[in-house]
């Protein structure tokens, strides 16, 4: 077209016989060219995006954000790629409506979008059932062949434009089947509790580095950036069994708790009670002593003032002693000492009868 | 002069560009092409981008992608070298390796799709079949050399091994090795090939469902059996510790009253000890005291140094 509009911007300079209309022709094409173009010129590049450039189809630049300019009429064309957005891929599960409560598809509730009739074929042909469309995605073998329903999302970022603008055709549908694969491949190499349970950050990890491998060797120019799993649960044939297990190391760690409680109940109890029947030993031997020292010390003292008069002493206690024990007596026989062979004559149990003198 | 010439210059300008449209092409990064003239190819195919010229009218350019291609086959229920019926579903990347080739084989991409079926789908068929579940499943044998979870030990669970150099990976690069050759011939390279999905068939999977209920079933038992056994471990544990405790008090105060005794045994002795005579003197009065109340009847004689006197003032 270049061409087309140097030679008749010639023969329009010598061409004033070509009528009125003629006279025009010239600048009213000019002007419409070039009008027309400004259009192909310049384009925009936004913050989050770069511009790969094509002139004649062959790859010449990479633009940054803000106005630019090109070559006209397809001689250059741009396309924009955002190099710095964030790429979500969501498996097994499908974000409905994001935001402050992000609602998901309900298993059943998920038709009519292209990746829906995909999973239903596969589901239909596998004889899996298609109540739950998401677990074509989902469903997937553990290394001890049991099988686990993991659902998890990847997160990637275009790290190289020109590779992505031209290298890989169906970008997405790349991504989201090497993931898949990959997953399963990590999934397939651990046990079903590691998937479940312990081992999530390790399956992860895995998934990211074969993950970028592999689409590093098909040139995508695509860097994982995560891979996060979301609900991993067994299957839903055997959920309630796994549940099970569940309830039973609460119970035990109940039993245990419980006989740890009694334990711990009965235990400060008992020494205390043992405690207290050490101090009262202590207050016995205390009081033993403390009673033995006092008769010691009673016994001393007497006997200190009975060795000065022992005699008289003597005699006095036992005079003392004699007479309150004998003012105490019901009964007293004093037998002349010359009568002895009165003794047997007397009626001890008769209590009424008077003293004999 | 001019005026007359005009309209036939017009007219060539015309025939020019639109031969010249003809006769330019473009070939994007994208793209590769193959010229024919009248369906016989002439040249070798054009892979470079940019402005591309050709013969006006008489030839025609024929566009073929440059990307990576997919391919997605169907799942397939292939039974593996046990026995065992899966479902599999094979994933592949190719591109057009040579577009004469391809042009002439296969003609289009559809083409090209219907023999990558065929030959994906045999050689996933083929590789499959000479290898165990376990060995589809597995990419090593990682799990095998994992120190056992919690749930394994309670289940006891052992794992098999797979045979060194199997795997998914490697039964993955051999599908690939096996299918890559055959489909050079149509000018296609196939990139890589990957095992999307694997399930159960039906029946092994009601199997594996009734495994997987019983082990979880077994591993509930023996964790609740493990609770009860722990449990009546503290209750003993408890039961030894009062003994324990109660019995050591008893001792410690047995002690505490034995010594406490021998001290005033020890203090009652080396008091008396100074003057034994004084202390049963003293003893027995008291005794008298203590004995003799107003039940007792008491018969004594005037010999008795009690009543010395009653008899003879002078005691004699």
């Amino acid at each position: 077209m270049v061409e087309v509009n140097i030679p008749r911007s010639e023969g329009g300079g010598n061409m004033p016989n070509f009528g009125g209309f003629g006279k025009w022709i010239v600048p009213l094409t000019i002007i419409i060219i070039v009008f027309s173009s400004i259009g192909s010129i310049f384009y925009t590049i936004d913050p989050d995006e770069v511009g790969v450039v094509r002139r004649l189809g062959k790859y010449v630049r990479t633009t940054s954000p803000g106005l630019r300019m090109k070559l006209p009429w397809g001689i250059e064309t741009v396309r924009k790629v955002r190099v710095q957005y964030y790429f979500k891929e969501e498996f097994g599960f499908r974000t409905k409506r994001a935001g402050v409560k992000t609602e998901y598809y309900e298993p059943g509730e998920y038709s009519m979008r292209r990746d829906f009739f995909s999973m239903n074929r596969y589901l239909q042909k596998t004889g899996l059932g298609t109540q739950n469309t998401f677990l074509a995605e989902s469903l997937m073998l553990t290394g001890d062949l049991n099988a686990a329903q993991v659902e998890w999302i990847i997160q990637y970022r275009i790290k190289d434009p020109v590779a992505y603008a031209f290298k890989v055709r169906d970008m997405q549908g790349t991504v989201r089947n090497m993931a898949e694969a990959v997953m399963r491949q990590v999934v397939g190499d651990a046990t079903v509790d590691e998937v479940l349970t312990y081992g999530k950050d390790i399956v992860e990890q895995q998934c990211e580095v074969k993950l970028q491998e592999i689409l590093d060797n098909l040139s995508t120019g695509i860097k994982i950036t995560s891979v996060v799993l979301q609900d991993v649960n067994p299957p839903a044939e055997v959920k309630d069994s796994f549940n099970e297990v569940n309830e039973a190391r609460q119970d035990k760690e109940r039993f245990i708790n419980q006989a740890w409680q009694e334990y711990n109940r009965a235990i400060p109890r008992a020494k205390g009670e043992a405690s207290k029947k050490i101090r009262e030993a202590e207050g016995y031997a205390v009081q033993r002593v403390n009673s033995a020292k006092g008769d010691a010390e009673r016994f001393l003292a007497t006997w200190e003032e009975y060795k000065k008069a022992e005699e008289v002493t003597r005699r006095r206690i036992y005079l003392e002693t004699m007479g309150s024990v004998l003012r105490n007596l019901e009964r007293k026989i004093i037998i002349d000492s010359d009568q002895k062979g009165i003794l047997p004559l007397l009626n001890l149990n008769d209590k009424e009868g008077e003293a004999y003198e | 002069m001019n005026n007359a010439l005009f309209p036939f210059f017009i007219i060539i300008l015309l025939v020019g560009l639109i031969i010249l449209i003809s006769a330019v092409f473009i070939v994007d990064e994208t793209n590769q092409v193959v010229i024919t003239q009248f369906g016989e190819p002439i040249g070798d195919p054009i892979t470079t981008p940019g402005l591309k010229f050709k013969v006006p009218f008489i030839q025609h350019v024929n566009y073929f992608d440059k990307r990576v291609l997919e391919w997605d086959g169907d799942p397939n229920r292939i039974p593996t070298e046990d026995k065992k019926y899966i479902w599999i579903d094979i994933t592949a990347r190719w591109r057009i390796e040579n577009c004469l080739k391809f042009l002439q084989t296969v003609h289009d991409e559809n083409g090209a799709h219907s023999r990558l079926d065929d030959i994906v789908d045999g050689a996933t068929r083929n590789v499959i079949a000479k290898h165990t579940l376990l060995e589809i499943v597995r990419d090593s044998n990682r799990i095998v050399s994992l120190e056992a979870s919690d749930e394994d030990k309670i289940m006891g669970r052992q794992f098999a091994k797979i045979p060194d150099g199997s795997g998914r990976d490697i039964i993955t690069r051999e599908m690939l090795q096996r299918a890559r050759p055959k489909v050079k011939e149509y000018g296609i390279e196939l990139i890589d090939v990957r095992i999307k999905r694997i399930n159960y068939d039906v029946q092994v999977r009601q199997k594996v469902f009734d495994r997987m209920i019983s082990e979880r079933k077994r591993a509930a038992e023996l964790l609740r059996a493990e609770g009860e056994g722990e449990r009546a471990q503290v209750n003993g544990m408890r039961e030894k510790e009062l003994q324990r405790i109660r019995s050591e008090a008893y001792q410690q105060a047995q002690i505490l009253r034995g010594k406490a005794d021998a001290e005033a045994i020890k203090i009652y002795a080396d008091a008396y000890s100074k003057d034994p005579e004084f202390y049963s003197f003293l003893k027995t009065l008291d005794s008298y005291n203590a004995t003799l109340d107003d039940k007792s009847t008491l018969v004594l004689t005037t010999d008795s140094e009690y009543f010395q006197y009653i008899k003879d003032i002078s005691g004699e």
